[in-house]
């Protein structure tokens, strides 16, 4: 596995080479913002990745709060086996479907929530035990680095197209906020808590911040909202060449998370080690 | 639209934040090799 790690960066490189020259060369010219509407080629799969990312955390959460009794694991089976079942048929019957927003797409409601199963399933059998705790610490902290290049590119795409920096109490840029701001204090629980329940404490705040995603990513279009519609399952509309280089950024940005995520899932293993290390050397020093 | 600034400053800030960001990773990884020696060595004796 160590050998795939250069292979991939070196490969991921190219792509992120690739998909950078598509965004800021051939990608066509926006009518109406000119070449500043570029940005989206960073900020969009960024917001993508960082949701992503929170949703792994998510998942691993539950599973690490679940694992410890059989009886209360086979019940989150279940339920996360209902809501894939219930999330694939339910936007499609018509009573539900004409309840959804405008420009919402049932296709996509039934896509997202499909895959909160298939992550709960994929991420318990490939992340059995401890694993789980480092899965979550990994993907809360990429997500934060993702979530701030969200926050910091927003603001600046923000400048020469609405005229102002921040739109104060504009839900979309809020929630999102708020949600960088719940991770960050995840990250701080983390790192400066010492009990033995600090994993489960951090375990149940991922639980409570995780449902912000929701809140950031629908709040266009349950409120009056500065911030324009979404460009895939939803109702704002993007050129397919535009659509094109967003996604091949989005795989960049994938693959650059991954790799990230690899070195720094590595990094919190060696520090459990030599945490494991000093323990020892501690109780070989105590005198018996 | 005169506003290419903006684009290259988005450019430069997402950028800036990965390498700051890798850049921690690289100095943690470093600290933990090398008190995971410290701790062989001391092990060791």
């Amino acid at each position: 596995m160590k050998r795939a790690f250069p292979i991939l960066a070196v490969l991921t490189a190219c792509l992120l080479i690739y998909a950078g020259y598509q965004a800021l060369i051939v990608a066509p010219t926006d009518a109406l913002q000119g070449d500043v509407y570029r940005i989206i080629y960073y900020h969009v799969p960024s917001a993508w990745t960082a949701f992503l990312l929170f949703f792994i955390n998510f998942i691993a959460s539950v599973q690490y709060l679940v694992r410890a009794k059989p009886s209360t694991k086979r019940a989150a089976n279940w339920i996360a086996l209902a809501i894939g079942i219930v999330g694939l048929v339910a936007p499609f019957i018509p009573v539900v479907a004409q309840q959804l927003p405008a420009g919402m797409r049932p296709s996509a409601i039934a896509t997202t929530i499909v895959l909160i199963p298939v992550f709960y399933f994929a991420i318990g059998k490939w992340f059995p035990g401890q694993a789980l705790d480092v899965l979550a610490v990994t993907s809360a902290e990429v997500g934060v680095v993702f979530c701030t290049v969200v926050l910091v590119t927003g603001p600046i795409w923000a400048r020469p197209v609405w005229g102002i920096w921040w739109a104060p109490g504009d839900i979309r840029l809020t929630s999102t906020l708020v949600l960088w701001l719940i991770y960050v204090s995840y990250l701080m629980l983390r790192r400066f808590s010492h009990s033995a329940q600090t994993h489960m404490l951090a375990a149940a705040l991922a639980v409570f911040g995780a449902l912000d995603v929701p809140l950031v990513y629908f709040s266009i279009w349950f409120f009056r909202t500065q911030h324009p519609q979404p460009v895939i399952g939803g109702g704002g509309s993007i050129d397919p060449r535009m659509l094109q280089v967003l996604l091949l950024n989005w795989l960049a940005f994938l693959c650059f998370a991954f790799l990230v995520c690899w070195s720094r899932y590595r990094l919190e293993a060696l520090h459990r080690e030599v945490e494991e290390e000093q323990a020892l050397e501690s109780l070989n020093g105590v005198p018996q | 639209m005169n506003a290419v600034k903006f684009l290259y400053a988005a450019y430069i800030a997402t950028w800036t934040i990965h390498a700051l960001y890798i850049g921690s990773l690289v100095r943690r990884s470093a600290r933990l090799r090398r008190q995971l020696k410290e701790l062989d060595e001391s092990s060791q004796r």
